[in-house]
């Protein structure tokens, strides 16, 4: 039995979990036009390569990556490409980014795949090309391409592979669903996974609020007869953060900046195994999702497979929404998600709930109130910080200091913010001073750049200068020395010149105008 | 001599000073010149901190010269492309009062990238010429073209084009771009303390 730790801090908010109805799964209607942006991961934008008016099949390539960090994206059915434009999608900017529109057809032709069965026989490099072409990207949240995480470098040898199937946030059952649905193919996923990076064992942990998930899995693993170990520990948010779950279930906490791969593991989500499973074996790439459709403003609350690509409308639509004026809906969990400005956004890989919360469930925060220094931020932080100290220094923009109280390694979960008695909007703050101090390194860099290039120019344009001024005093001493040579005084006889000609219009008569 | 001096203490404190004054003074000027400091480190830091434009709108001709001249004690409030950012910081560096930026030299904008209208360049590589950053690609004759990373949006490439062609479009737009605003930036807050009676009297 595994040694279970505790990590500092976190909450326990009501878990509305059960809402959803865990453990059911029903796909979703196909919309008439699929919305594919083309950044649905974390990195680059992956580059279009077919043309509107083009017929695409379901599996095709639609747009293929942009260099190591980024992801392709593939048409989920098939359909024609009506645009590739900028449209709104589900970004807290509330910005239009470029997308790929496609009318679907309702015909379902797919592309024929050849997946690979004898994988253990290929070497990483291989199944880590064929991961990147399925365009699998982190499917817990933040989107991380995944063949960027297998390839952690010869430095860093990984023992461990840990699945994180804690899924703390409230509302959420996407992976508690698929943890119950698809636990075959995730054991099989994670076992693939771990023979990509080389890991000598494989971790799945789940809280111990979904027992249903734990059950099936542990079923899986007994039919897989892979040596798998599940481990559960005792519900509290944010245990499900990858630096929470690594010091849980291993007591050993990721470095400061650092990754999990520094200490010999590789983290991923459940769906993000599947996601491998089906790249490999079945050859199929990353095109539908789980999406949990939840909150008391759904006739239905329930979990389905949807396309990528499908606005988010038609789902909440398909689920029963029963707007109230200004209904807010949230892309995420209640902790770390953002509110949609426009529901024709689609969802995306990252997409793992829709939350369609009433006014009185969720109601809308108060005005922030003064802070009391009450300190209970610092008590709810998972990651130990100050979050009082971190809201004065973001508050004064004071880099320095948000540098030395280890602002980067704050996870935004919110804990803080929840607890607050002000009620202040403290991972804004956060947020927003991280997104100032990226901006001004990208400058610093930008202007050391431009000193360089201008100094550049100053040294060549001076070269210059002394290369022009050179050559004309080797003309002129060449002029010098050949006039010595001719033996006769070259500014003399210029004189001369000169006396003549003026004594020639001293004789002519002078004319009157 | 031993013997005057010990007889006139005066002379002989006199002296004693002298010499030593003599010492010191060697030795300094020794220092001076065996270890003497290459440019003007306070110049270099203040060019660190200067937004490297090389606009000129500060009156001077490029980033260098005017981080020498405050160096030498000019207003550290000219520089437009810098903004309340850089005076902050040049204020924390010299240790005086952050002054508002000085609205002669312009105003602080978004930044922007030159962009060459290619139908239109008739390749009079004027504004290549211009450029202080050599961000500006091609030659006589053909079609010029701006390397977007390495402009700085300095604008001097603007006025010597001939046909007009040169456009400043925004260098930040887009989502890449996109951070989370500060709250207070979102919704306005009054913090006014009920106590502060200046500010009350003022409104």
């Amino acid at each position: 039995m595994r040694q279970i730790h505790d990590i500092h801090g976190g909450i326990h908010p009501p878990e509305r979990k059960a809402l959803s109805r865990p453990g059911e799964l029903e796909p979703a209607p196909l919309p008439p036009v699929l919305v594919l942006p083309l950044r649905q991961h974390l990195g680059v934008p992956a580059l279009p390569i077919v043309n509107v008016g083009d017929r695409v099949l379901g599996g095709q390539t639609i747009a293929e990556a942009q260099g190591v960090m980024s992801v392709p994206v593939h048409a989920p059915t098939s359909g024609t490409v009506t645009a590739i434009e900028a449209r709104s999608i589900a970004h807290a900017s509330g910005l239009q980014d470029q997308c790929i529109v496609i009318e679907t057809d309702g015909q379902h032709e797919w592309l024929s795949f050849t997946g690979i069965t004898e994988w253990r026989a290929l070497d990483a490099a291989a199944l880590v090309e064929h991961v990147r072409a399925a365009g699998v990207a982190g499917m817990g949240g933040a989107g991380f391409p995944t063949a960027v995480k297998l390839n952690p470098g010869p430095t860093r040898p990984i023992e461990t592979l840990l699945v994180n199937g804690t899924e703390c946030e409230p509302y959420i059952t996407a992976d508690d669903t698929l943890m119950q649905c698809q636990a075959d193919e995730l054991i099989e996923g994670a076992q693939i996974l771990a023979h990509i990076v080389s890991a000598e064992s494989i971790l799945i942990g789940i809280e111990d609020n979904k027992p249903d998930a734990i059950a099936s899995v542990e079923a899986a693993i007994a039919r897989s007869g892979a040596e798998i170990e599940l481990a559960t520990f005792p519900t509290k948010y944010p245990s499900g953060g990858e630096k929470q779950i690594i010091e849980i279930l291993t007591g050993h906490q990721v470095p400061s900046g650092g990754i999990p791969a520094d200490i010999g593991l590789v983290c991923v989500n459940p769906g993000t195994a599947v996601a491998a499973k089906r790249a490999i074996i079945d050859g199929v790439p990353l095109t539908h999702r789980i999406v949990t459709l939840t909150g008391e403003a759904l006739a239905s609350p329930q979990n389905v497979t949807a396309c990528l690509g499908t606005p988010i409308t038609a789902l909440l639509t398909h689920a029963g929404l029963n707007a109230a004026p200004q209904q807010r809906i949230i892309h995420g969990g209640p902790m770390m998600g953002f509110a949609v400005s426009d529901l024709n956004a689609p969802i995306t890989k990252i997409t793992n709930c829709l939350l369609a919360p009433t006014p009185t469930e969720l109601p809308l925060p108060e005005p922030a109130k003064p802070c009391i220094r009450c300190g209970h931020c610092a008590e709810a932080c998972p990651a130990s910080l100050l979050p009082q100290q971190l809201y004065w220094y973001a508050r004064a923009k004071d880099q320095e200091q948000l540098a030395e109280h280890r602002l980067f390694d704050c996870i935004e979960c919110g804990a803080c913010a929840y607890v607050c008695p002000s009620q202040i909007p403290l991972v804004q703050y956060y947020r927003a001073a991280k997104g100032q101090i990226r901006d001004s390194e990208q400058e610093k860099r930008r202007s050391d750049n431009s000193r360089e290039r201008f100094e550049a120019r100053q040294v060549r344009l001076e070269t210059e200068a002394a290369e022009r001024e050179a050559k004309r005093a080797a003309r002129k001493a060449a002029a010098q020395s050949k006039a010595a040579e001719d033996g006769a005084d070259p500014i003399q006889a210029a004189i001369e010149r000169a006396k003549a000609r003026k004594a020639e219009q001293a004789s002519e008569p002078e004319q009157t105008p | 001599m031993l013997a005057l001096l010990s007889d006139q203490p005066l002379l002989a404190a006199l002296s004693a000073l002298l010499g030593l004054g003599a010492i010191f003074g060697a030795l300094l000027g020794f220092a001076a010149i065996r270890f003497r400091v290459e440019g003007n480190p306070i110049s270099d830091q203040i060019n660190a901190i200067l937004p490297q434009t090389q606009c000129g709108q500060c009156g001077y001709p490029g980033c260098r010269p005017y981080s020498e001249a405050i160096a030498d004690g000019d207003a550290i409030n000219k520089c437009p492309p810098g903004g309340e950012e850089t005076i902050q910081a040049l204020a924390d560096l010299l240790d005086v009062e952050p002054q508002p930026l000085d609205a002669e030299h312009g105003i602080e904008k978004e930044p922007v990238v030159a962009w060459i209208r290619e139908d239109e360049c008739i390749g009079c590589t004027k504004c290549i010429q211009a450029c202080p950053v050599d961000a500006i690609l091609g030659a006589a004759k053909v079609m010029h073209t701006v390397i977007a990373d390495e402009c700085t949006g300095c604008d001097l490439c603007i006025e010597p084009c001939p046909v007009d062609c040169i456009d400043l479009i925004p260098r930040k737009e887009g989502i890449g771009f996109w951070h989370w605003p500060l709250p207070e930036d979102r919704a306005p807050r009054f913090d006014i303390i009920a106590t502060d009676t200046l500010a009350r009297d003022a409104a």
